[in-house]
């Protein structure tokens, strides 16, 4: 009836008192489910999965927001115009991915199922700074598709109770883990949106304000980057934009960051480079 | 030395076992309100759980021994969570864990020595009261699908005998826990007075995004145990109070 229901029961490993973690789980049990396995050895294979781009966070008193572009490239084509690439993990974290596409949902599904996974063993979620460790790991098993091509590297975001702030962790693609301090950005477009973000940032900025920065930037990206996609006016495409504090993980409602976007896109044709930082 | 027993008498005999070992623990409760389901356990512990969350529109309850249970919660929880990564999360339904659960403890039952004293009950929330499904699995493996509510324990029968009388499918929380914690306190023909120190409550509620399953506990457990209390009660004679358990709010 079910796979790997023999004899009226499930494989012991069900029943063992065993771990918390969904991934060693799987492992040990299913373990041709895991994004990546029995990949053929070989170069050459980057082109089989498109690229996510450009993903921008920014942390604001009280939360974290994290935006993420819609273009999927695949050398010069785009292959995908409305891919969502920022994820929600659980009540207090998301992440964002950049790199081989077809790889990154699929680690951000499983680290997603991973942090409910413990909460249930345990009955208590992870620490943030467990949530960043665990995802490091996770970046460290995809090392082999990493040398292949597959590089992906995400940004977490998350809202830590302790001391009630959003924080902000990157990640290489050896599992490095780095925590950024008020902002960061990942993906091709990054060079320009991270420029843009540094020139616009204020301690002070509110949820509205951050959200408008966020957009700014990944503007500037898509400006100079080739692989980032602006928004789309025509299309009715924008940015996502994930905006956590103390009441949750929250995705900002369309209407809201269409309003935004257009807001920024007028602007640009007032003044194509966007605002200017004052010199004094 | 070994002698011949009939198969109707070792059944019986493990039946027997299992029924006094659930009979020695408190009973829990199943029962659908306004907003979803509502689960309520009579439990002094704060961290051993006899209700729980399975999956995003599915909880758990369990009586009987602790070990046993944890361990079949344990198992639910994993089958769920490589269901839904391997398919998606609309794929993981309160029938399949119910039927894994139910052969489970079918051939635990039939296969080893001792049987496992617990009693289970799964439940699903739906989009709408129609579609919420309650099940009800024994410690042989036999499965039941509950319409409205259900009792576990050693008592259930007595239990969801006083149940029956205040139960109402669309009751407002707070009086859908009054009926709850008056059956349960009425368990093995007793009459105590439940506290929220002694009460384990969860629901699932329909309204919510993404996990249904939340517990109910501190203030807001002790400001609904009396309000159902003012809107609920008195009512001397179980017979007919259905409709005072439903009044005003």
């Amino acid at each position: 009836m079910f796979e790997g229901f023999e004899g009226g029961r499930l494989p012991a490993a069900f029943m063992s008192a065993g771990t918390s973690s969904f991934t060693e789980f799987l492992s040990s049990v299913r373990p041709e489910l895991l994004p990546g396995h029995n990949l053929p050895p070989g170069s050459g294979t980057e082109h089989l999965t498109p690229d996510a781009t450009t993903i921008v966070a920014l942390t604001f008193p009280g939360g974290v927001l994290v935006a993420g572009d819609r273009r999927a490239t695949q050398g010069n084509v785009i292959a995908n115009r409305d891919m969502d690439k920022v994820f929600r993990t659980d009540e207090f974290s998301a992440v964002a991915i950049a790199g081989s596409a077809g790889i990154g949902i699929e680690l951000a599904r499983l680290y997603q199922v991973e942090l409910e996974h413990y909460e249930k063993m345990e009955g208590r979620s992870l620490s943030l700074e467990g949530k960043a460790n665990k995802l490091a790991q996770m970046i460290r098993g995809n090392l082999g598709m990493a040398m292949q091509g597959f590089v992906v590297v995400p940004l977490l975001v998350g809202y830590d109770e302790g001391s009630d702030q959003g924080r902000v962790f990157s990640y290489d693609a050896v599992g490095g883990r780095y925590e950024e301090q008020r902002y960061h950005s990942i993906g091709s477009g990054s060079v320009f949106a991270r420029g843009s973000i540094k020139k616009l940032y204020r301690e002070d900025l509110d949820r509205t304000g951050a959200a408008k920065v966020a957009l700014e930037a990944l503007y500037d990206a898509a400006d100079d980057d080739s692989a980032t996609g602006g928004p789309d006016l025509h299309r009715k495409i924008f940015p996502l934009v994930d905006v956590i504090t103390e009441d949750g993980h929250r995705r900002l409602p369309t209407e809201e960051v269409a309003r935004l976007a257009t807001e920024v896109v007028e602007g640009r044709a007032a003044s194509p480079d966007g605002p200017t930082a004052s010199l004094s | 030395m070994p002698f011949y027993v009939a198969p109707e008498q070792q059944m019986k005999d493990k039946a027997d076992y299992a029924r006094k070992g659930i009979a020695r623990g408190r009973s829990a409760v199943v029962l659908q309100y306004e907003g979803g389901i509502l689960m309520v356990a009579d439990n002094v512990s704060r961290t051993l759980h006899k209700i729980s969350e399975l999956y995003d529109r599915i909880g758990f309850a369990a009586v009987g021994r602790y070990p046993e249970f944890e361990n079949l919660r344990l198992m639910g929880v994993r089958f769920a969570d490589v269901r839904g990564y391997q398919y998606d999360r609309r794929d993981v339904s309160g029938r399949q864990l119910a039927n894994i659960y139910a052969q489970t403890l079918g051939t635990v039952f039939s296969e080893s020595l001792k049987p496992w004293e617990v009693e289970l009950v799964v439940a699903e929330v739906g989009d709408t009261p129609e579609e919420d499904e309650i099940y009800r699995i024994t410690f042989d493996g036999s499965i039941v699908d509950e319409q409205g509510f259900v009792a576990v324990g050693g008592s259930s029968e007595h239990v969801s005998g006083v149940l029956k009388d205040r139960f109402v499918a669309d009751a407002p929380l707070s009086a859908a826990l009054n009926a709850a914690t008056h059956a349960l306190a009425r368990e093995n023909g007793e009459e105590r007075e439940l506290e929220a120190a002694n009460l384990e409550v969860a629901v699932l509620e329909r309204a919510r995004e993404h996990r249904k399953f939340r517990r109910v506990h501190g203030r807001r457990l002790i400001r609904l145990l009396e309000e159902g209390k003012a809107t609920g009660n008195p009512v001397s004679s179980g017979g007919g109070a259905g409709t005072t358990g439903e009044a005003d709010e």
